[in-house]
């Protein structure tokens, strides 16, 4: 069977006869026992998967599919689906089973779907490089001793290896769009609050997206007009109107591009990345538009800021974690306190709790107000800023990373430098905005590259159809 | 101890009452609130804080807030939003509570008490929400702690005082004022043996006259308003008795235990606790427009201090009366109505505190289970009034007829039991002759001086008229004859 | 800003962690570090900038006071590491 980089694609063959849902889900399954050394997947939903192609074979028969007919997805292990267990890829969840459906996994599933299983990724989100997963690292299949990225690392590499034709993660500081960018497909993050975040495992609230991992910017378009929108189960979600995403592809206009300075000058950002950048940017003028520097002071803000409020969200929205209602517990509590403590630093990782104690440092008394709340102000800051620069330009234009895919274990010892991983993703989620990583070709190693595309808050109908443009144009 | 050591010190307190909101679901998730149900039965995911869920908050929850906040004249804070209160325990499923820290829905306010020497005005510092924990039971024969999560999630209100109350009897009065206006408005049972509302004390003592406050104990644990008096009056023992010994006051939480009237300190070396509270991200904030709170005020009742000063000034009743009839909104409103139909308030006051509440006492009913309209209580009073029924005759004899009847007239009833007192001279003077003539020698020893003996010749007058002669009537009329006698 | 080992042990004990007490120097050294990072932040002059707090823009969102099953008592005990056919359980606890 061939490889198929859309869903468009896939539904000529059904429409032709070529293929069924059930051959193409067990092309699917094939794969991933072929390439089980990716670790993309903690878990396979082999005879379900297989059960709902052929009912979904049935409907389109009877001419009752739903839009996502023939779309084979994998869901990264912090999204809710019913009577499916759910880790984010931690130990502290062990056993459990979710008993609800969050909103985006349901409305993909009414679509008619075919879920084949949960994705590995960094535990409760939280990392750069999928390496902080209890599960072991996934690995990119460009170069299977480099990260996918991360968090959202196994839900990347399964669209890059033809695990699922498409990958719900999460994106709170990058996940989606550096893993992305770092196995050469698409991936987007929603404006904030544009999807339900209802079934998605908290990380840091005020951050945390939906996104989604694909090989086409159409397919990231349908499934964004399916999952969102209103729902009763997320006071935050917003109730703007959804566009029909999918059908407003087509881009004809000239637009104002901004590019960061630092992006394409600084010698952090690798060579060969810079150099894509450039050439992009020259495309694009040559195009007709309008490509221009922009000042954006606070870069080197971002990353400090985001991690105070990530962290502190984090600590709070982990504690729930403590053996008492599900998951772990550790066989060595005997009162209350050892059954917090002993549970806890059993079952959580390394990162997971470097991050809970600076979150807790972050809020604690004497400190709130030097942190917390600083970095609160830091980010209206950083939000004013990049809304004035989007009321300028029509897009951002930047790498997505300022590297291409580093080697397990290059950071590992040092959190700082994994963080710096994200610091061109971060942004968007600071500010809010959608963002999202176009492939951008491969680096003299074969290593893959990203660029990402930022434009002004619930205009991700521009957004995906600037990025269906600048793929043609690549 | 010696009262005269007592009265060396001031006790200064200040107490935190949560109030459960009786709405029929919970603050952020629509599980019942309904009390008494199987262990972790009333339970979502969201209310067992599973991963990936997210609160929503209950509109009513809201409305029953800014109404306790209206009628205790608070300032209602017109943007609100919820914070976390971060702390780990088993009753606690999201390891934090969702509750109001910066932006306290009602700030301000006060509770008005009366005491033997007046009216004293006690501060609010506030009024806010927050979501209620869960249960841990502790039994007897059990190795572990069972824990039931049915409660977690029930809304509450917590009303603040500011340190503003001087006494036990005080505190015990502003409870009774909160739990009076609670009831009032409808928007919590009030209940609290069952802990639908839970009062904590802050307690200190200071030599008299001082102006630092001394350092505060917290007493927590009290199912009743009396125990609330009962606890304090131990506090301040306590803490008097410390200070006399030269012993410094620890600040603490103390629970009291109710069967000992004593209070005991709770081990505290692990709760040093930094709560950490910062905004709740996964709630969006409240706005309280001019309209939504019209509209609120519009659905409120009566309150108790309005009642009385009404029924003291306008009705000129005594204080007690005022104070008992508002006791209870239903009575209270009952009692209002009533006076639609009568102007004869004292009266009304009196049907109401006697007859009344006497048959409903009796059949453990509420008023609004009594089966006469003030329509048909109004009648009575004016038979009264008119003299044509003794007060007796009509609440004994009349007021059980007609609730046995389910209504009728007063008058007709009356007539029908033939209960209509004789007050026509006419009919009575050959009755009263008749009495006299039987006992002539009481009549001598009457005229010789002994004239208690009245009530004997008014007994007769009355078994011969079968007790409806009008006894101020007969009374006149039968000294008169007996005076005219030779 | 610089942290000690106390320091340390507090903020372990609010988040319910524990460490080993030969890992606690490199703990703090990584934390130190971190903290120097955040607090590049205290170049900027925020004071006049309100904290950004919600990033939505939604306002007023509430839900009626309604009763709704969604969960079994069985599923409710479902997940739970030790539990009875009612309950929950923890190790016994006082207060």
């Amino acid at each position: 069977m061939k490889r198929y980089n859309s869903l468009e694609e896939v539904r000529s063959d059904l429409s032709k006869g070529l293929i069924s849902c059930r051959s193409l889900t067990e092309y699917y399954l094939d794969n991933i026992k072929k390439k089980a050394h990716l670790n993309a997947y903690l878990e396979v939903y082999e005879t379900e998967a297989l059960a709902k192609a052929s009912e979904v074979d049935q409907k389109i028969k009877e001419g009752k599919a739903g839009k996502l007919a023939g779309m084979v997805i994998g869901i990264k292990d912090v999204l809710c689906h019913k009577n499916h267990g759910l880790q984010a890829s931690g130990k502290i969840l062990s056993g459990f089973i979710s008993q609800f459906s969050g909103t985006a996994v349901q409305r993909i599933i009414d679509e008619d779907a075919i879920i084949i299983g949960r994705q590995n990724c960094d535990e409760f989100a939280m990392g750069s490089s999928n390496e902080n997963s209890a599960f072991g690292p996934s690995l990119n299949e460009a170069d299977t001793t480099r990260v996918p990225g991360g968090s959202s690392g196994g839900s990347a590499v399964a669209v890059q290896a033809d695990l699922c034709l498409a990958s719900l993660g999460s994106d709170t500081g990058g996940s989606v769009r550096q893993p992305a960018a770092f196995c050469g497909i698409y991936g987007l993050k929603p404006t904030y609050s544009r999807i339900s975040r209802y079934g998605l495992i908290a990380y840091s609230s005020s951050f945390d997206t939906i996104g989604i991992i694909s090989r086409s910017v159409e397919d990231a378009a349908l499934l964004l007009e399916i999952m969102a929108g209103p729902d009763n189960f997320d006071s935050t979600v917003s109730h703007k109107e959804v566009p029909a995403y999918s059908k407003s592809l087509d881009f004809g206009k000239k637009v104002k591009i901004g590019y960061l300075k630092e992006s394409v000058e600084s010698p952090g950002v690798n060579e060969e990345i810079r150099k894509k950048t450039q050439d992009i940017l020259t495309t694009l003028e040559k195009e007709g538009h309008t490509v221009k520097p922009v000042e954006f002071s606070l870069l080197e803000y971002i990353l400090p800021t985001y991690y105070i409020l990530t962290t502190a969200e984090a600590s709070s929205n982990l504690s729930r974690y403590d053996g008492v209602k599900y998951g772990y517990r550790s066989s060595e509590a005997t009162d209350l306190q050892s059954l917090y403590k002993k549970t806890r630093s059993e079952a959580f990782g390394a990162e997971v709790k470097r991050r809970i104690m600076l979150g807790t440092f972050v809020l604690s008394a004497g400190y709130y107000d030097a942190y917390y709340t600083k970095a609160q102000k830091v980010r209206r800051l950083i939000k004013e800023q990049t809304e004035k620069i989007l009321s300028d330009v029509d897009f951002l234009v930047i790498p997505t990373t300022p590297t291409t895919a580093f080697k397990i274990g290059e950071k590992t010892e040092d959190p700082i430098s994994m963080y710096l991983a994200d610091v061109f993703t971060v942004q968007a989620n600071l500010s809010g905005i959608p963002a999202i990583s176009v492939p951008a070709g491969n680096d003299s190693q074969g290593l893959p590259i990203g660029i990402q595309i930022m434009t002004k808050a619930f205009e991700e109908s521009s957004l995906l159809a600037f990025s269906k443009y600048l793929t043609s144009k690549n | 101890m010696d009262k005269s050591i007592i009265e060396k010190y001031q006790p200064v307190i200040g107490l935190e009452i949560h109030a459960q909101l009786s709405t029929q679901s919970k603050i952020f998730a629509s599980d019942s609130t309904e009390f008494g149900s199987m262990p972790n039965t009333n339970v979502s995911v969201i209310t067992l804080g599973h991963p990936g869920t997210l609160p929503l908050l209950n509109k009513k929850v809201v409305e029953y807030a800014i109404k306790m906040g209206l009628a205790s004249g608070c300032e209602i804070n017109r943007v609100n939003f919820f914070d976390r209160k971060n702390y780990f325990y088993p009753d606690l499923p999201k390891g934090y509570q969702t509750t109001q820290d910066k932006a306290p829905i009602c700030k301000g306010g006060e509770v008005v008490i009366r005491m033997k020497d007046g009216e004293k005005v006690i501060r609010l510092n506030r009024i806010h929400m927050e979501d209620d924990a869960g249960k841990n039971l502790h039994l007897a024969g059990e190795t572990d702690t069972l824990v039931d999560y049915n409660r977690a999630g029930v809304p509450l209100i917590e009303i603040v005082t500011e340190p503003d109350i001087r006494s036990s009897e005080e505190a015990f009065q502003v409870v009774t004022e909160i739990r009076k206006l609670v009831r009032y408005l409808e928007v919590c049972d009030g209940n609290m043996e069952e802990g639908s509302m839970r009062c904590d004390a802050n307690v200190s003592v200071m030599l008299k006259g001082a102006t630092q406050y001394g350092k505060k104990v917290e007493i927590k644990n009290m199912n009743s308003i009396r125990n609330v008096q009962r606890a304090i009056d131990h506090e301040i023992e306590r803490q008097i008795e410390l200070i006399e010994k030269g012993e410094a006051i620890f600040s603490e939480t103390r629970m009291f235990d109710a069967t000992t009237g004593s209070t005991y300190g709770m081990r505290t070396k692990e709760e040093l606790n930094d709560y950490r509270y910062f905004p709740e991200p996964d709630l969006q904030p409240l706005n309280i427009s001019d309209k939504w709170l019209a509209d609120i005020k519009a659905t409120m009742p009566s309150l108790p201090n309005y009642l009385y000063k009404k029924f003291t000034t306008e009705f000129g009743l005594p204080e007690y009366d005022a104070q008992v009839l508002t006791d209870a909104k239903e009575i209270a409103l009952y009692f209002e109505d009533l006076c639609k139909h009568t102007k004869n308030y004292k009266a009304a006051s009196n049907w109401i505190m006697g007859p009344v509440k006497g048959y409903l006492n009796e059949l453990t009913l509420h008023i609004n289970d009594f089966p006469l309209s003030t329509q048909k209580v109004s009648e009575l009073i004016a038979m009264v009034e008119s003299g044509k029924v003794s007060f007796a005759v009509a609440s004994q004899k009349i007021f059980p007829e007609m609730i046995n009847q389910k209504g009728g007239s007063a008058q007709q009833i009356a007539e029908k039991m033939n209960l209509i007192q004789e007050s026509d001279t006419g009919a009575l003077q050959p009755l009263i002759d008749e009495a006299i003539a039987k006992y002539p020698n009481k009549v001598a020893e009457y005229k010789a001086g002994k004239t208690n003996l009245l009530a004997m010749f008014m007994g007769e007058v009355m078994k011969l008229t079968k007790g409806k002669a009008d006894p101020k009537i007969t009374s006149e009329l039968l000294k008169k004859t007996l005076d005219n006698l030779n | 800003m610089h942290i000690d080992k106390e320091t340390i042990r507090k903020i372990a004990h609010l988040g319910r962690l524990e460490f080993e007490e030969k890992n606690e120097e490199h703990i703090l050294k990584d934390f130190n570090k971190i903290l120097d990072w955040m607090d590049k932040l205290n170049e900027l002059d925020t004071s006049n900038v309100a904290p950004l707090i919600h990033m939505s823009s939604e306002v007023n969102v509430l839900r009626e006071d309604e009763v709704k099953v969604t969960l079994k008592h069985e599923e409710a005990l479902y997940n739970a590491p030790k539990k009875d056919s009612d309950y929950f359980r923890v190790p016994k606890f006082l207060g």
